[in-house]
């Protein structure tokens, strides 16, 4: 089983990954049993079945409209959201309102291009779990700890004026 | 001045801890170039031409005499002894080793100083005007609020990849010394009618390759709500800025193509929503930023002896004379004057100043500026305190030590990017030319006869130097792997900013100085009675200066 970093431990990753196979639909394509997470494109189509599975998380992209989940947010359990390039800051905005705008309390993970030296960012911004592509993870993990205090509000921190 | 508490002591030391073991990752292999890139542009990196190049901030141009000793240190230290002040107020170190920096930013960090997104695609060291709390046409001091972005911009966790760099300017003068319509959030300080303390917002202002003015969109912005607001801007362009051209990739880009009104309504409607959490400012916030910055032990005066006693020294020496009336500014107590130390002697770079020059400033801050000193966009050291009584011994002791070219705000005190001699990016050198210019006019007479003349130099369209908004903007471009020069005229970075416009093809580098003998000599012939540079060319346009320079000779 590969392994992730949550809530600030290595640990493994229960959760697999579906993706769409060559003449594949995303109206038709089985979703098995067990921990999934799927394309949005899979769950738009097949919602009002996956709705019913408390193990069904999401995969979105960087072009993806976060509002179109805006009904799903109060139950799903996972929500994975891929950085095509670590230089592509749109998900710590995308990630922010995520939690803000729309209460989103699942875990929400970080896959794809970013880099170790972003983790502590990501998590300030509402991240809590984190597919990252290193070798040792339990070094990197470190890097969580970098910036522990800062001067403006996090996800789930007020700013330092409200606490100096 | 801002004073650090154990909380910015504490954030700046985790910082350098960081970027200390991000480096060593980096020289052990173990930290791809690619990935160390953007995070070293953020600690103020660069690979430069020859060397890196680190970039130190000086936030909204505030700067100490401990400061400046600590500066002259590391320059001694670790690198050639000189370093260059930036058209964005910052220190730049031109030499270092990149396996020192860790220790270079550990050692300022003990003066409050850090190099934390002097560069790279993040929110960049905020400026204001260099006269901020002392000029005599200042509504309101615009530092307290400049501090307060400063915290909230450090490391902010959303908005360190952004499509592009993103500087905010405020401004809170009568006159905008900030050139604050020319920057991604021109921010105008002041107090509407009821009596309330806010800001104006202008968004999508800037230079390099498609300069535009910002447009206002927000015309009355509360004080407590600041934070709150530049969190929606930043979010909004976050979001929708454009990343596959980083030609296209600014903000102005941004809100030209969606049209202002577009894009503050998107603004609008995130903020409407955020307003009311906690990036809030508490009115504690707001004072306790404003209790640095309230004013120095000022003390009072004889004002009429003490003016009587500078006119007679003023009869008597030329020379002071002439210092006075160009360097010298009048500041918001009548005993006190704001005295700007030229760095732009014929043959010094524009901006650089030595270790020992800068230990003599820091000396001359402690005592006749309250300890205190400011850099300027335009290149130049302010001590902005000084007793109108003590001003000509002042005088001879800057004489001394190079800083008394009288040519504030003429000609000669050019504004000028590192260019090609040091960048990477350049197209062209910048510095050679703006020695040439101030070798050919080097008559004080007549740069004081030519009045008031802003001269920007820069080395390619990414406008280090403001070429733009130049009375006269200088321009260095590549042709076929040679170096030309464009020349604009007509560029304004004041209140009624306007951008120069291009008067033809480009010179060679030997015939800049010429081609500014002509320009000027139309100017010259033309002027009415009073009229500055600026002025004449608004009145009688390009076409008299293009006839003359491109005129074929006989």
């Amino acid at each position: 089983m590969p392994k992730i970093i949550k809530d600030g431990q290595v640990c493994e990753d229960s959760w697999q990954s579906l993706s769409l196979n060559e003449g594949e639909s995303a109206a038709e394509v089985t979703v098995p049993e067990g921990q999934w997470i799927v394309p949005l494109n899979v769950w738009l189509e097949q919602r009002d079945a996956l709705k019913n599975r408390n193990d069904i998380g999401i995969q979105i992209g960087i072009d993806d409209d976060i509002e179109v989940l805006a009904e799903d947010y109060a139950s799903l359990p996972l929500l994975a959201f891929d950085f095509p390039a670590f230089m592509d800051g749109r998900g710590f905005s995308a990630a922010f309102l995520i939690r803000d705008r729309f209460a989103f309390k699942g875990e929400l993970r970080a896959s794809g291009a970013f880099i170790r030296d972003q983790l502590c960012y990501l998590q300030r911004c509402g991240f809590n779990a984190f597919a990252l592509n290193e070798e040792d993870l339990e070094a990197a993990k470190a890097s969580l700890g970098d910036l522990q205090e800062a001067y403006q509000a996090s996800a789930d921190k007020a700013p330092l004026f409200r606490r100096r | 001045m801002y004073i650090y508490d154990q909380h910015d002591h504490s954030i700046l030391r985790q910082r350098v801890e960081q970027f200390r073991q991000q480096t060593e990752r980096y020289l052990s292999g173990d930290l791809a170039e690619e990935a160390f890139l953007p995070l070293r542009l953020q600690n103020g990196l660069y690979v430069q031409r020859l060397a890196p190049m680190l970039r130190v901030n000086v936030p909204y141009g505030m700067i100490n005499s401990g400061q400046l000793r600590r500066v002259a240190r590391v320059a001694r230290d670790y690198d050639k002894g000189y370093v260059h002040i930036s058209t964005r107020q910052n220190i730049q170190f031109n030499w270092p080793d990149l396996a020192d920096v860790p220790a270079i930013l550990a050692e300022l960090a003990e003066v409050e100083m850090h190099a934390t997104q002097s560069s790279g695609n993040c929110i960049r060291n905020t400026t204001a005007d260099q006269f901020a709390g002392i000029a005599e046409d200042e509504l309101l001091d615009p530092r307290p609020y400049c501090e307060i972005i400063r915290q909230w911009s450090t490391l902010h966790p959303e908005f360190a990849f952004l499509p592009r760099k993103f500087k905010i300017a405020v401004n809170a003068a009568k006159e905008d010394r900030a050139a604050s319509q020319v920057h991604d959030i021109g921010l105008d300080l002041y107090e509407n009618e009821a009596g309330e303390t806010g800001f104006r917002v202008r968004v999508g202002g800037g230079l390099g390759r498609t300069p535009l003015v910002g447009s206002v969109i927000r015309e009355f912005l509360p004080e407590q709500e600041l934070l709150s607001y530049l969190d929606a801007v930043l979010r909004v362009y976050n979001q929708k800025g454009r990343r596959d051209n980083k030609y296209k990739a600014r903000i102005k880009i941004l809100v030209k193509a969606m049209g202002p009104e577009a894009f503050a309504e998107l603004v609008e409607e995130e903020w409407q929503r955020i307003r009311d959490g906690y990036t809030r400012l508490t009115r504690e916030e707001i004072e306790r930023a404003k209790s640095f910055f309230t004013e120095p032990a000022y003390k009072s005066f004889d004002s009429a002896a003490v003016d009587a006693k500078l006119d007679e020294l003023r009869a008597e020496h030329k020379a002071f004379d002439k210092w006075l009336t160009r360097n010298v500014r009048q500041h918001k107590k009548a005993d006190y004057a704001s005295v700007t130390l030229s760095l732009k002697p014929t043959g010094v770079a524009p901006g650089d100043v030595t270790d020992k020059q800068l230990e003599i400033i820091a000396d001359l801050a402690d005592e006749y500026s309250f300890g205190e000193a400011r850099t300027t966009h335009e290149q130049n050291i302010v001590l902005g305190d000084v007793e109108k009584d003590r001003l000509f011994e002042l005088w001879e002791k800057v004489k001394a030590a190079g800083f008394a070219t009288p040519n504030i705000g003429t000609m000669t005190d050019i504004i000028c990017c590192p260019g090609g001699d040091y960048c990477s990016l350049a197209n062209a050198k910048s510095i050679p030319i703006a020695d040439a210019i101030q070798r050919r006019f080097s008559d004080m007479d007549y740069l004081y006869d030519l009045g008031d003349l802003d001269l920007n130099i820069s080395g390619c369209m990414n406008a280090c130097a403001h070429h733009h908004v130049g009375h006269i903007g200088i321009l260095g471009v590549d042709k076929k792997g040679q170096e030309f020069y464009q020349v604009q005229l007509g560029g304004n970075a004041g209140n009624d900013t306007k951008l120069g416009k291009v008067l033809g093809p480009a010179f060679e580098a030997d015939e800049i100085p010429l081609v500014l003998e002509k320009i000027l000599n139309i100017f010259v012939e033309n002027r009415i009675e009073g009229e500055e540079f600026l002025q004449t060319y608004q009145r009688i346009g390009m076409a008299p200066f293009k006839e003359r320079v491109y005129a074929k000779d006989h």
